[in-house]
C-alpha cells in the first residue's frame, strides 16, 4: 500500500545557530530559502558578505545602492550582485537603517571563513553591517557618525535567497563603535509564502533577470 | 594605453590624454605625484589603485570611507586597502570633492538600471578588465573604485544619486603615491545618466616622478 504524497515538513527542516559575539560564520542558503537574523543583545553587528552560485558573482554594495537610490540597506531592497543579479531579497526587518557604507576592520576569522571556501583577500567586497548606523551629515563632506543605540535585543531582519548563495558572517563590533561584541541569532528556513515586497523597478529587473537565467 | 616608468632612478614624466571611453593602466612608483585633468568638465574618471607588488592589497572604498569618518574625497584623503595600508594620498584638488560609492557602470548595472536597450553599451567595468589584464588585473581583482569628479550627493535621509557633476575644464585632482602603484582609470563611457554631463569628453594625465 502506497501512502498519500503529503509534504513533509521535516525534509527541509529550519537550520538555527546562535553566532556568538566576535567569530565568524559562513553557510551555503539554497534560492527560495530566507536567513533571518536576531540581535541577542543590545549594540549587535552582523557583518555579512554575500557570493552568488557561480562562486563568482559577489554582493555590489555600490550597484546596490545606486539602482535603487539609497545609501542604506533596509526592506524591500534588492542586493544586488556584480554582474547585475539578484543575491537576495531583504524582505522584512524591525530596523529601516542597516550600514553599508564603512566596511569592517581586518578579520582573520571571516577570512579564514572565506578561504574554507575557496576565496580570499580578492574577496573581501564591500559588505552590510546589519543592525549598526552611521549618520550621515549635511555638511560639505558628509561626515559620518556611528549612532549608539541603534539596535536593541530582539530586532530582526530577514533576507530571502534569489539564488543559491554563500553567505559569510563576522560578530566582530561595528569599526567605529565601542560597544562589546554581542551574539546574532541565526535562522535558515523555507518560508510559507514568497510574494515579493513592494519593490522599485530596477529591482523587479533584477529578481526577473535572476529568475529567467538561474534560480 | 599602457604606461609604465622607464627607470627608477631618472626623474621619468607622463603627459597623455586619454580619449573618452578609453582607459590606462599607469605604473607610478612610490613618491609619484598623478595629476588627472578634467580638460571639458564634468567628466567621471572611475579610477582603482592597487599595491603594485601584491595586487589582492587594493583600494577598498569604504574603508578609506570610514577611516576619514567621511563619504566625500578631497585633498588630504588617505585611500587605503583592505589591509588598511595607505596606497596613496589626495595632494591636491581643485573640484572639491570627488565619489566613492558610486562604482563603476557595467553593462550588467546599465540593464538593471536603465534597460535591456543599454546591453551593449560600452562601459567602464569593460575598460577595467581590459587595461587590467596586463597587470593580471581580473573580474575577482575589480574592487570599488574612485569616481574623481563625480556628484554623488548621500543625505541625511540615507538617501542617494547622480548628479551634475561640480567639476568644470580645467579642474584637477593630484594623488601621490605611499607605494609602487598600479592606477587603473576608465575615462567613464556614460550616456545614460549626468555623471559625465551626457557628453563624455578626454582627460589628460600627467606623472611626475
Amino acid at each position: 500500500m502506497t501512502p498519500a504524497a503529503t509534504p513533509n515538513p521535516t525534509l527541509t527542516p529550519a537550520h538555527t545557530h546562535e553566532v556568538p559575539g566576535a567569530v565568524a560564520w559562513s553557510a551555503p542558503v539554497r534560492a527560495g530559502r530566507t536567513v533571518t537574523l536576531t540581535a541577542l543583545a543590545d549594540g549587535a553587528n552582523a557583518t555579512m558578505l554575500m557570493i552568488g552560485a557561480d562562486r563568482l558573482d559577489r554582493l555590489n554594495i555600490p550597484d546596490t545602492l545606486k539602482s535603487q537610490m539609497s545609501a542604506r540597506i533596509k526592506p524591500g531592497m534588492v542586493l544586488m550582485s556584480d554582474r547585475g543579479l539578484a543575491l537576495a531579497t531583504v524582505t522584512a526587518s524591525s530596523l529601516d537603517w542597516h550600514d553599508c557604507l564603512t566596511g569592517a576592520l581586518p578579520d582573520q576569522l571571516l577570512l579564514l571563513e572565506l578561504t574554507k571556501h575557496g576565496f580570499g583577500e580578492a574577496d573581501l567586497h564591500a559588505c552590510i553591517n546589519f543592525f549598526s548606523k552611521v549618520s550621515v551629515a549635511d555638511d560639505p563632506r558628509a561626515s559620518l557618525t556611528y549612532v549608539p543605540d541603534h539596535a536593541h535585543a530582539g530586532d530582526t531582519v530577514t533576507l530571502r535567497a534569489d539564488q543559491d548563495l554563500l553567505i559569510f558572517l563576522s560578530t566582530a563590533p561595528h569599526a567605529l563603535s565601542d560597544e562589546p561584541a554581542a551574539g546574532v541569532a541565526v535562522q535558515i528556513e523555507t518560508p510559507a509564502h514568497t510574494d515579493d515586497p513592494e519593490l522599485r523597478e530596477e529591482a523587479t529587473r533584477a529578481l526577473r533577470l535572476t529568475r529567467e537565467l538561474i534560480a | 594605453m599602457t604606461v609604465t616608468s622607464t627607470t627608477a632612478t631618472t626623474a621619468a614624466s607622463l603627459d597623455t590624454v586619454v580619449e573618452a571611453g578609453d582607459g590606462a593602466l599607469v605604473t607610478v612608483p612610490s613618491g609619484g605625484r598623478l595629476r588627472i585633468v578634467d580638460l571639458h568638465g564634468n567628466q567621471a574618471v572611475d579610477t582603482l589603485f592597487y599595491d603594485a607588488h601584491d595586487i589582492d592589497n587594493r583600494y577598498s572604498a569604504f574603508d578609506t570611507i570610514r577611516e576619514q569618518r567621511a563619504v566625500f574625497l578631497t585633498t588630504g584623503s588617505r585611500l587605503v586597502s583592505t589591509r588598511l595600508d595607505e596606497l596613496a594620498v589626495i595632494t591636491d584638488d581643485t573640484c572639491g570633492r570627488h565619489d566613492t560609492v558610486g562604482g563603476a557602470c557595467s553593462q550588467e548595472s546599465n540593464v538593471i538600471r536603465y534597460g535591456e536597450f543599454t546591453r551593449h553599451q560600452h562601459a567602464c567595468r569593460q575598460t577595467f578588465l581590459r587595461y587590467g589584464a596586463k597587470a593580471g588585473i581580473g573580474q575577482r581583482h575589480l574592487a570599488h573604485n574612485v569616481n574623481f569628479f563625480m556628484n554623488v550627493p548621500v543625505t541625511s535621509s540615507g538617501g542617494l544619486t547622480f548628479e551634475d557633476g561640480l567639476s568644470a575644464p580645467g579642474k584637477y585632482v593630484e594623488i601621490t603615491a605611499s607605494r609602487d602603484l598600479f592606477v587603473l582609470i576608465s575615462n567613464c563611457p556614460q550616456v545614460n545618466n549626468p555623471c559625465n554631463g551626457w557628453d563624455p569628453t578626454p582627460i589628460q594625465l600627467l606623472g611626475r616622478w
